[in-house]
């Protein structure tokens, strides 16, 4: 009944609140829709000079096929230089992301048989539209040597791909890992902040006062706790759901499984918090812990980028993460509607974390001042 | 009976000993001052005896109950009104008491009559539906003392109540702190740097400094524990040559100063001196323009026990009990 008392305040204490809530809702659904839509699309209308020193007609077909792409797929604009210093000054200031040069004896060499050269000098300041020109490029020329009649026994092996899952924007990809920051801005601000402020403020010194025992102050402070988060959790599911486009985002099965989910990490993230928290007295503790947190945590657990793609060393923070088992969990309901075979695994994790987190800030909570 | 006993109880943060071995009984049914400056002990001692935190040394009981084996026993007893103001400003006035009634598992008929009977003592009934936040600080300071009340105590602790409240506010928690006392049969412990609140609540004092119990007794029996002494202030329509070595030929005075137009006279035996300095100024053909005569003061006591002045330890005081700063 101790416990149910201090849940009843901090219950009554959020639903007051408004801006606490919203706070914790604004910045995943912000992360949602800005890095979802910036990161998302296609890039497009690259600007790419063209120098052609050779003119002849094998130059003539680069140029034909270079004009196809900025016609249709818009991936890059081209503009025909006579003189190429200017378009590597126009390359140096800005104006250009690359320059297609045709070489004098391109024809020439084509014509021979030989394996002529084209060059794609790139201002390579943006990894990305480096990677995303060269790619481009490299199709355009490489289409350049094929006949234009296929034969009608091709000695080339061809892939088909078969995609599994129905296409994934990258808001969808997203969308896990906004659901867990949503958790933990919950946990931060609602478990941490409120926790270490009403500390300072001496009304845990009310609490200290009357008969309530360790446990029950323990199971208070964190069940609140994790009440909040799951709330939070679930809001930004269904609203989050529904921005980025989810198919059937609200069948009843899958429901119930994000919602174990939600509180599974709810209750991790809480017992995380509490284990950093429970000898804290200074204010300003948890809100300098808050960015640290938020960017050893959400980063490194593939809500934004495959984990695949990690030195060793960042591998390693993603494996101890819990956000990478929630992040895992939530990417299989929502993406690819899995059942709890697929997450076991996920949940196993987040479950025994919970408990060595929760095991240890009890033995370092104090009952006293 | 004796609600609180306390022997020789010490508190030491690393090498410093904030409470040196204090001894004391409160009877049940007492109010029971600490006074001191900041940083005199008086809220290590209070948290000590609350439970909050583990004494050193000694050992005491509240209630009955040992601080020390039976802890759960003592917070059963007891009401605690902290320093600082704890109350929840996002709950209303009703929900503070509601929450500490079931922190203290208050069955819910009691609690639904004792709430309301508590809210109508500390004058609050019309504002028992009002965010805790939109109160003044002396309302906040009726609904803490309410709050520390909910479970029916039987000995309240108050740890300075009225510091931070403005002159009104003070005089209206200490009506309600005498009315309550005289509702309810409670043993109250209150700390407090205020001579005059000492004065005005306290059945006995303890004057506290550096961590060591001074003195104790009835504010009226520490007033007459030490030599009679008065301060007369006194102007006059002029004033002769000589007229200070005059003054302090009075009977009964020790020491005579003048600030600007206003001569201060310390004297052993007020009367016989405000005597004599009626027959001196007729004497001289002059005439009083203002004459004050104030009685010893606990400032006065506190001088004579601590060996220096209540205000000045004040203000050489650290801002904060040590034992926050330990927290």
């Amino acid at each position: 009944m101790r416990t149910w008392a201090i849940i009843e305040r901090e219950l009554r204490r959020f639903r007051r609140s408004p801006t606490l809530i919203a706070m914790s809702l604004m910045m995943p659904v912000m992360q949602l829709v800005i890095l979802g839509y910036a990161f998302g699309g296609n890039v497009k209308h690259l600007q790419v000079g063209v120098v052609d020193h050779d003119r002849g007609v094998p130059a003539l077909r680069i140029r034909e096929l270079a004009q196809a792409v900025a016609s249709g797929a818009n991936t890059f604009d081209t503009i025909v230089y006579a003189d190429e210093g200017r378009a590597m000054r126009d390359l140096r200031d800005g104006r250009l992301n690359g320059v297609l040069t045709i070489p004098p004896d391109y024809s020439r060499r084509t014509l021979a048989g030989e394996s002529p050269s084209v060059a794609l000098i790139e201002d390579n300041s943006d990894n990305f539209v480096t990677a995303t020109l060269a790619g481009i490029v490299g199709n355009v020329i490489g289409q350049v040597g094929r006949p234009a009649v296929s034969p009608r026994m091709s000695s080339q092996p061809t892939l088909d791909v078969v995609e599994v899952y129905p296409y994934v924007p990258y808001i969808q990809y997203l969308l896990p890992g906004s659901i867990v920051m949503s958790i933990f801005m919950m946990v931060m601000i609602g478990g941490g902040i409120i926790f270490i402020d009403d500390k300072a403020r001496g009304l845990h010194e009310g609490y200290l006062v009357t008969p309530i025992t360790k446990l029950e102050l323990i199971a208070g402070f964190n069940l609140s706790g994790t009440i909040k988060a799951v709330i939070a959790g679930a809001v930004l599911m269904t609203v989050g759901s529904v921005i980025a486009g989810i198919p059937d985002p609200f069948a009843p099965m899958r429901l119930i499984r994000l919602l174990i989910v939600i509180i599974i990490t709810a209750f991790a993230l809480i017992s995380l918090m509490f284990l950093l928290m429970v000898r804290v007295t200074d204010p300003l503790v948890p809100r300098a812990t808050f960015g640290v947190l938020n960017t050893l945590l959400y980063f490194p657990s593939g809500a934004v980028y495959p984990q695949q793609g990690f030195p060793a060393w960042m591998q390693v923070i993603a494996k101890v993460d819990p956000f990478t088992y929630s992040v895992h969990a939530f990417k299989c309901l929502l993406l690819k509607n899995t059942g709890f075979g697929a997450i076991a695994g996920d949940l196993a994790y987040l479950v025994i974390f919970a408990t060595v987190a929760m095991t240890l800030a009890t033995w370092l909570f104090r009952r006293t001042l | 009976m004796v609600a609180i006993d306390v022997r020789g109880l010490v508190k030491q943060f690393g090498d410093f000993t904030a409470v040196k071995g204090v001894s004391f009984a409160v009877e049940q049914g007492e109010v029971f001052g600490l006074l001191g400056p900041n940083g005199a002990g008086k809220s290590t001692l209070i948290r000590m005896l609350t439970t909050l935190i583990v004494p050193t040394a000694g050992s005491a009981t509240v209630s009955g109950c040992d601080i020390a084996k039976d802890p759960d026993g003592v917070r059963r007893a007891i009401g605690v009104i902290p320093q600082a103001m704890t109350s929840d400003l996002d709950l209303t006035v009703e929900e503070n008491l509601l929450i500490y009634a079931k922190l203290h598992q208050v069955p819910r008929d009691r609690r639904n009559k004792l709430i309301p009977e508590l809210l109508a003592s500390v004058e609050l009934s019309e504002w028992s539906n009002k965010l805790v936040k939109n109160l003044s600080g002396g309302m906040r300071r009726r609904v803490e003392i309410a709050r520390g009340l909910v479970h029916e105590p039987r000995v309240f602790f108050l740890d300075e109540p009225t510091t931070g409240l403005d002159p009104v506010s003070r005089v209206a928690v200490w009506e309600m702190l005498q009315k309550i006392r005289q509702e309810r049969s409670l043993t109250i412990l209150v700390t407090t740097h205020y001579m005059d609140e000492a004065d005005r609540l306290c059945d006995r004092i303890a004057i506290v400094d550096h961590g060591e119990l001074k003195a104790l007794d009835s504010p009226a029996m520490l007033k007459a524990s030490i030599a009679g002494r008065n301060m007369l202030e006194v102007s006059f329509s002029s004033v002769p040559d000589g007229w200070e070595a005059r003054l302090a030929a009075l009977r009964g005075v020790s020491t005579v100063s003048r600030h600007d137009v206003v001569f201060r006279l310390d004297s052993d035996d007020g009367p016989g001196t405000t005597q004599a300095l009626v027959d001196a100024v007729r004497e001289a053909g002059i005439s009083m323009h203002s004459l004050s005569v104030q009685s010893t003061t606990l400032d006065d006591v506190f001088v004579h026990y601590a060996g220096r002045n209540l205000r000045d330890a004040l203000q050489a005081a650290a801002p904060r009990d040590f034992s926050f700063g330990r927290r």
